[in-house]
């Protein structure tokens, strides 16, 4: 499992890996949402906290199909099928690296993007907060939608309609906890049951994610 | 004689063209007479005119989205455990049959909306787990028409439904920390005081009857073209080998 969480890392990283392409997409994408709304600084501070958990939740989309497709063409997702390792740890190590390439950096620049949007000062916590607990769970579901698609040749697509309706619960308690952070609020509500919703999708998701890859595999 | 027995595709087929005409007819008589009654022979609401009669065909299309859902879940987990296959087709039988409840839940609200809460569309807990839902339906049928070979998209199907299953119910309820919504609780409440008058309810509980009767009908109609399209498939790619 280490073996693989390690390869997935330094496949990303190393050139053509797209390590960074995720986080230059979160960028692009919150400096093209204020072009769209307008530069009223009232307004963005309104709807940065839902803009900015879109734009994570699109960044952390788009990098989705790479988890198993590039596997699955060069037949390595075959020879790790048959290695001695559970495929539940396979795909629960492939998502958490897909984590670190994408969530954790997206939690870090975040807070410097909150900037840009005019986000309210009480907030910025509360969305690094809400960001590291809830991206994991973005992983996760993303991990069992790319399971459902490797076989096919153009999953792009169908990936984005699988997943997206998976990520509402996410999405919703996430940006909740920014906004009733930026309101001055307590969040520690959303924040509890978006940490809920992260820990039950690490739980059962690799399950599913792995009898998925089985099936296509077959 | 087990109710498996009709898992086998000869015997369904058997069974299923016997029974749909008479299936057919009830619930056209069904759905007929409950919207002939409740769209002419009920009176005017007091406070919302005409327009309640929309309730005839909202409540029971929202019914029978969720219904088609659980009834898919159902069928997938017997295609998993069990793998017969009619299982599977009745569930790839039921989703556009489900979506289009779907839509006619929303179009039919957002038709009563208007008038009553002077808007088509409101963010509304309810609305937008329906929504969702619709989602979920297209999901999983882009899933079905991407996959080619028929049990690997079966299987796939089979465990988006169940993991999906859980996630409708966790934006449901996610959804009423978000924004409490205009629409109201339970419509068929028995509690006293709340309970609808039976003017509207007996020809509302006739339409809900109708409403079931005419998925059934549509599911077994739909099922059997299924398992009829499958047999050519097979047909065919013989012929191709031969």
């Amino acid at each position: 499992m280490r073996a693989v969480f390690l390869r997935d890392l330094a496949i990303a990283v190393r050139a053509g890996g797209g390590a960074g392409l995720a986080l230059a997409f979160f960028l692009i994408v919150v400096v093209l949402l204020p072009l769209g709304i307008g530069p009223d600084t009232g307004a963005l501070a309104r709807v940065a906290p839902g803009l900015l958990w879109v734009a994570a939740l699109l960044a952390c989309l788009l990098s989705l199909d790479r988890i198993f497709a590039l596997d699955a063409e060069d037949g390595s997702l075959d020879l790790i099928a048959t290695a001695p390792v559970p495929m539940e740890g396979v795909v629960a190590a492939k998502a958490a690296a897909h984590w670190v390439v994408t969530g954790l950096p997206l939690t870090l620049a975040a807070p410097a993007l909150g900037v840009l949007l005019n986000l309210p000062g009480p907030a910025y916590g509360w969305l690094a907060a809400s960001l590291a607990l809830g991206t994991p769970a973005l992983s996760a579901i993303g991990a069992f939608g790319a399971a459902l698609t490797v076989g096919l040749k153009r999953g792009g697509l169908l990936l984005s309609l699988l997943v997206l309706p998976m990520y509402v619960p996410t999405l919703l308690f996430g940006a909740l906890a920014v906004v009733r952070g930026a309101a001055g609020l307590d969040a520690a509500t959303p924040l509890l049951l978006l940490a809920g919703i992260t820990l039950g999708s690490a739980a059962v998701l690799p399950v599913a994610a792995a009898a998925a890859i089985r099936i296509n595999l077959r | 004689m087990s109710i498996w027995e009709y898992a086998n595709p000869k015997r369904f087929m058997e069974v299923s063209g016997r029974l749909l005409p008479p299936v057919a007819a009830l619930a056209v008589l069904t759905a007929g007479t409950g919207l002939v009654w409740g769209f002419f022979l009920t009176p005017d609401d007091f406070r919302q005119g005409s327009t309640v009669k929309i309730v005839f065909v909202h409540v029971p299309a929202a019914m029978m989205a969720i219904n088609a859902w659980v009834m898919m879940l159902v069928a997938s987990l017997i295609w998993l455990i069990r793998r017969h296959h009619v299982s599977a087709l009745a569930a790839r039988a039921a989703a556009p049959v489900g979506l289009t409840f779907t839509l006619i839940g929303l179009a039919t609200g957002a038709l009563w909306g208007q008038p009553m809460w002077g808007t088509w569309w409101e963010w509304d807990p309810r609305l937008t787990s329906f929504l969702i839902l619709a989602l979920f339906y297209m999901g999983y049928i882009a899933l079905w028409q991407a996959v080619e070979n028929p049990d690997t998209a079966a299987d796939l199907t089979a465990v988006l439904c169940l993991v999906g299953t859980v996630f409708a119910v966790i934006s449901r309820y996610a959804l009423l920390f978000w924004n409490q919504g205009l629409h109201q609780g339970a419509s068929l409440s028995v509690a006293p005081g709340e309970r609808m008058d039976a003017a509207f309810r007996h020809p509302l509980y006739l339409c809900m009857v109708g409403f079931a009767l005419v998925f059934v009908a549509l599911l077994l109609v739909r099922t059997r073209t299924e398992i009829r399209a499958r047999r050519l498939h097979a047909l065919l790619q013989r012929e191709r080998m031969a």
